[in-house]
């Protein structure tokens, strides 16, 4: 049954896409244009209650469901993190969503969303064939 | 601006989001992030594909992670149909034409394409990362930012 946690949290994380409006081009809009602060209190209460969350789990060394050590994966700095994440900025403007709200748009019954996605499976698919000739 | 439906107030959505990263970490040793699903939907879609990128790429070890995805469809059905008194939009009606299609695969080409040369997108790289002090994902995350500011600078010049 563990397996299907993941789709719960899933389906925790989806309504709450919807409800909060996250997924919204619209509240998009509004915030690249710093029209409302919807946006960034969002993400800056997220970020702060998830900071907390890790700094207890980690102070207490909190195990996991099977029994290991609770440990996130970490990520390094290198060029991409960069130019990629401007091209993601440049294409979360156009499309109104970041990958979340991309799933969520489908499930909320937007199929223009479909062509959202297939393009960011396009974009994937470059990237792993330009992958070894940019500079990471 | 058009009349858009209340969503949940920041003070609740903002900790709500907070909390998936904890729950996903404890519940299932995973660390919260999604552009890696579109990595895993490549490898399936193309098996035999000799780049390394997919090749050396383990989808069925990460396929919570497709679960994850799953489980975002589902909720956001539920959200948008089931617990709900109205339609909340989430994409305009312009985007429902052919040029609007256009512009939805062109910047999901960006989204897909920036995301995994960036190494993670809004979930893992500003929520999961920032959250656990990494200042790669600061950076990433200011970036995000800066090439969004940079695409509304074009078009606020080029009319569509």
């Amino acid at each position: 049954m563990r397996i299907f946690i993941p789709l719960l949290i899933g389906v925790y994380f989806g309504i709450i896409l919807v409800k909060s409006q996250v997924a919204s081009w619209f509240r998009i809009q509004r915030m690249f244009h710093f029209e409302e602060a919807h946006m960034y209190l969002v993400l800056a209460s997220a970020i702060a209650v998830g900071a907390v969350a890790i700094l207890v789990i980690k102070r207490l060394g909190v195990h996991t469901i099977d029994g290991n050590v609770a440990q996130l994966k970490e990520k390094g700095i290198h060029k991409g993190v960069i130019a990629g994440g401007m091209l993601f900025g440049m294409g979360w403007v156009i499309t109104g969503a970041c990958p979340g709200p991309i799933f969520a748009q489908i499930g909320n019954g937007e199929w223009a969303a479909l062509a959202t996605f297939s393009g960011a499976l396009v974009g994937a698919y470059l990237y792993a064939i330009a992958r070894p000739r940019l500079p990471h | 601006m058009e009349p858009l439906p209340q969503p949940w107030p920041w003070y609740i959505s903002g900790p709500l989001i907070g909390l998936t990263v904890p729950a996903l970490l404890i519940l299932s040793g995973k660390t919260f992030g999604i552009s890696s699903s579109f990595r895993h939907f490549c490898s399936i879609l193309s098996p035999r594909s000799k780049l390394a990128y997919l090749k050396e790429n383990d989808w069925r070890a990460e396929s919570w992670n497709l679960l994850f995805v799953a489980g975002i469809m589902v909720g956001a059905y539920l959200g948008g149909h089931v617990m709900t008194d109205g339609k909340i939009p989430l994409l305009p009606s312009h985007y429902y034409t052919e040029s609007g299609i256009l512009k939805l695969l062109f910047g999901g080409v960006l989204v897909g394409f920036g995301t995994r040369y960036a190494d993670g997108c809004t979930s893992g790289h500003s929520i999961t990362g920032i959250s656990n002090l990494r200042w790669p994902s600061l950076v990433a995350t200011i970036c995000f930012f800066a090439g969004g500011l940079f695409m509304l600078a074009i078009t606020e010049f080029i009319p569509s």
